[in-house]
């Protein structure tokens, strides 16, 4: 199981009707990887999570989670899952409600109960652990599920919205636990809007469109792309302008700024340098990266692919 | 734990949780308050009108008759309540779920579907079989206290009507695993009608005689047996008088045969077949 790809899909295809949900989804999701599923809404990406779940049964295609063909029930027991529209139990307490998931995960009891009050810890939720799920606010259920998604230590994750509800020091909370889950080598498929999130924490993302993967991209190379600079620097002599050439093209000046399109942001030390040995005084120096939002309108189009 | 135990547990927990156990105890509790005064103050006017200076109440035969019919007119208002507990049960569980989204983090457990639906089936019957022996319990022991009367087969006569409950129950979770909890709701209720109209038209049938009439009493009860098991249960705990007698709503005088209860298990069976089998194959 371990050299086995966490998710393994081939021209998954979901038809409802008339309607292709999912054209045809063709991915690999390596152990250990955060990896964001990003497209825009009703391009498919819940009903390709549930197709991988076992929840819906796909039209035709073929898929696997950790080497096992999807529907195996056994595969289940290490994989974990936060669903978009979380609805759990609301008549359990905390406690309750992650010992029902844990014993259908064929947890043993006593790892359950260190493991259910290390979660309830982790996700801040120590203090209500006796609370029924009914006096829940949205940003603790959401809590709750991902302490039940974590529950069995997954191998890989499903993660479909899982900062929806959340207040911005419950994002910070599940980008933590992403990474924290990452180092202990699980694979975290993350289906998410907050493309800020999906940036901070992915390795890498495909762009989903009608249900089809239309690129995918690894988000270290974003930082290695071509960027575009301003620098804001007054008191620099016109005839050094040439000169940082040698670090970039398309220099244009316009009082004081400066414009220029550099290979990546290594350089940018040197352009310092540079523009403090011809006494020029500096006041910024700004790298204007394409962020994943320029890149995802550009991929999915500005109709959000409707 | 088995995860149909663990499932089974979660169902009866869930029906004392969201109190519907208690809101079926509380109506339960008051029908046998009603019920034995009631039964107090009638058996007080029966014993005054027909016991014989000489015979031991008790003994005399219209005593006996009227306990009978008072423990079966119980018995029938107990297992009106019991058919509607097990449908307002079933209705909403697998529907209710599937529609909230509940059913996603479970199902998604290394569990099998079959499971779920088992489950949900064994903490039912759980839950029924003990809300029928508490109230069926309530009504034997009330006349037996006031009158010292125990009918003749009491034990297959609840078990029958407990098989009745059961068998509305196994109908409702077919429903509930495809049909939202309303239409399911109105899919059992409207068959039980019609087993009820249905038993009706076979009883008066038989009492005048009529094998037309009868032969679509054992149709309806063929559709859906329910209310055949109930006159089965009646036929083994009413006095052999009362069955002569002729047609009343709490007994039976066109008696099914042992092969309709058998026939009812095995509808029982399929039903709970294909409640497996429809909520295997639908995308939640």
């Amino acid at each position: 199981m371990s050299s086995e790809p966490a998710i393994k899909t081939d021209q998954l295809r979901k038809v409802f009707g008339e309607y292709a949900a999912v054209k045809g989804l063709t991915l690999q999701v390596e152990q250990g990887e955060v990896f964001g599923f990003l497209g825009p809404n009703g391009a498919g990406k819940t009903t390709s999570i549930k197709m991988l779940l076992g929840l819906i049964s796909p039209s035709s295609g073929t898929a696997s989670l950790l080497g096992r063909p999807i529907g195996d029930r056994d595969v289940m027991a290490h994989i974990g899952f936060l669903p978009e529209h979380f609805r759990f139990q609301e008549w359990l307490n905390a406690r309750e409600f992650l010992t029902l998931h844990g014993q259908l995960l064929r947890m043993k009891a006593d790892d359950l109960v260190l493991r259910m009050d290390e979660l309830l810890e982790r996700v801040g939720l120590a203090d209500y652990r006796n609370k029924l799920l009914r006096t829940f606010s949205k940003g603790m259920l959401q809590r709750v599920g991902l302490a039940q998604a974590l529950l069995n230590r997954p191998a890989l994750i499903f993660l479909d919205e899982p900062t929806s509800g959340l207040d911005p020091v419950g994002r910070r909370l599940v980008r933590d636990v992403i990474r924290e889950i990452r180092a202990q080598g699980t694979a975290v498929f993350l289906n998410s809007h907050l493309l800020s999130e999906i940036e901070v924490t992915c390795d890498r993302v495909a762009f989903i469109r009608h249900g089809e993967v239309v690129r995918v991209l690894e988000l270290a190379a974003l930082s290695m792309d071509e960027t575009s600079l301003t620098i804001r620097v007054s008191n620099f002599p016109a005839e050094a302008l040439t000169g940082l050439s040698q670090w970039g093209k398309d220099i244009q000046r316009d009082g004081e700024h400066i414009s220029m399109v550099i290979q990546s942001d290594v350089v940018l030390p040197e352009i310092t340098r540079y523009l403090v040995s011809k006494r020029g005084e500096v006041y910024a120096i700004t790298p204007n990266r394409r962020s994943l939002e320029d890149i995802f309108i550009e991929t999915v189009g500005k109709d959000g692919g409707l | 734990m088995n995860a149909i135990l663990i499932l089974a547990n979660l169902t009866f927990r869930e029906a004392i949780r969201r109190r519907i156990v208690l809101a079926g105890l509380a109506l339960g509790i008051s029908f046998l308050i009603i019920y034995s005064i009631g039964l107090h103050f009638i058996l007080v006017e029966v014993r005054q009108a027909f016991t014989l200076r000489d015979l031991p109440a008790g003994q005399n035969i219209m005593n006996v008759e009227s306990q009978n019919a008072f423990l079966m007119a119980g018995l029938y208002a107990i297992t009106f309540l019991s058919i509607a507990m097990a449908a307002l049960l079933g209705a909403d569980t697998l529907a209710g779920e599937i529609n909230s989204g509940t059913i996603q983090t479970i199902v998604s457990k290394p569990i099998r579907r079959a499971d779920v639906v088992l489950g949900k089936w064994l903490g039912f019957a759980g839950l029924l079989g003990l809300y029928l022996l508490f109230m069926a319990g309530g009504v034997v022991l009330s006349i037996f206290i006031q009158s010292g009367y125990v009918a003749d087969n009491l034990l297959n006569g609840l078990s029958l009507i407990y098989l009745e409950t059961l068998l509305i129950m196994t109908i409702t979770l077919m429903c509930s695993a495809s049909f939202p909890a309303l239409a399911t709701g109105g899919i059992v209720f409207g068959l039980y009608s019609l087993a009820f109209i249905g038993g009706w038209i076979e009883q008066i049938g038989a009492v005048i005689q009529n094998s037309t009439a009868v032969k679509i009493g054992i149709i309806t009860s063929l559709i859906i047996p329910s209310e055949s098991l109930w006159r089965r249960a009646a036929f083994e705990m009413q006095t052999p008088l009362a069955g002569v007698l002729g047609v009343s709503p709490f007994g039976a005088s066109s008696v099914p045969s042992p092969l309709m209860v058998i026939y009812a298990l095995f509808y029982l069976a399929v039903c709970l077949i294909l409640a497996i089998r429809i909520f295997q194959k639908r995308d939640l």
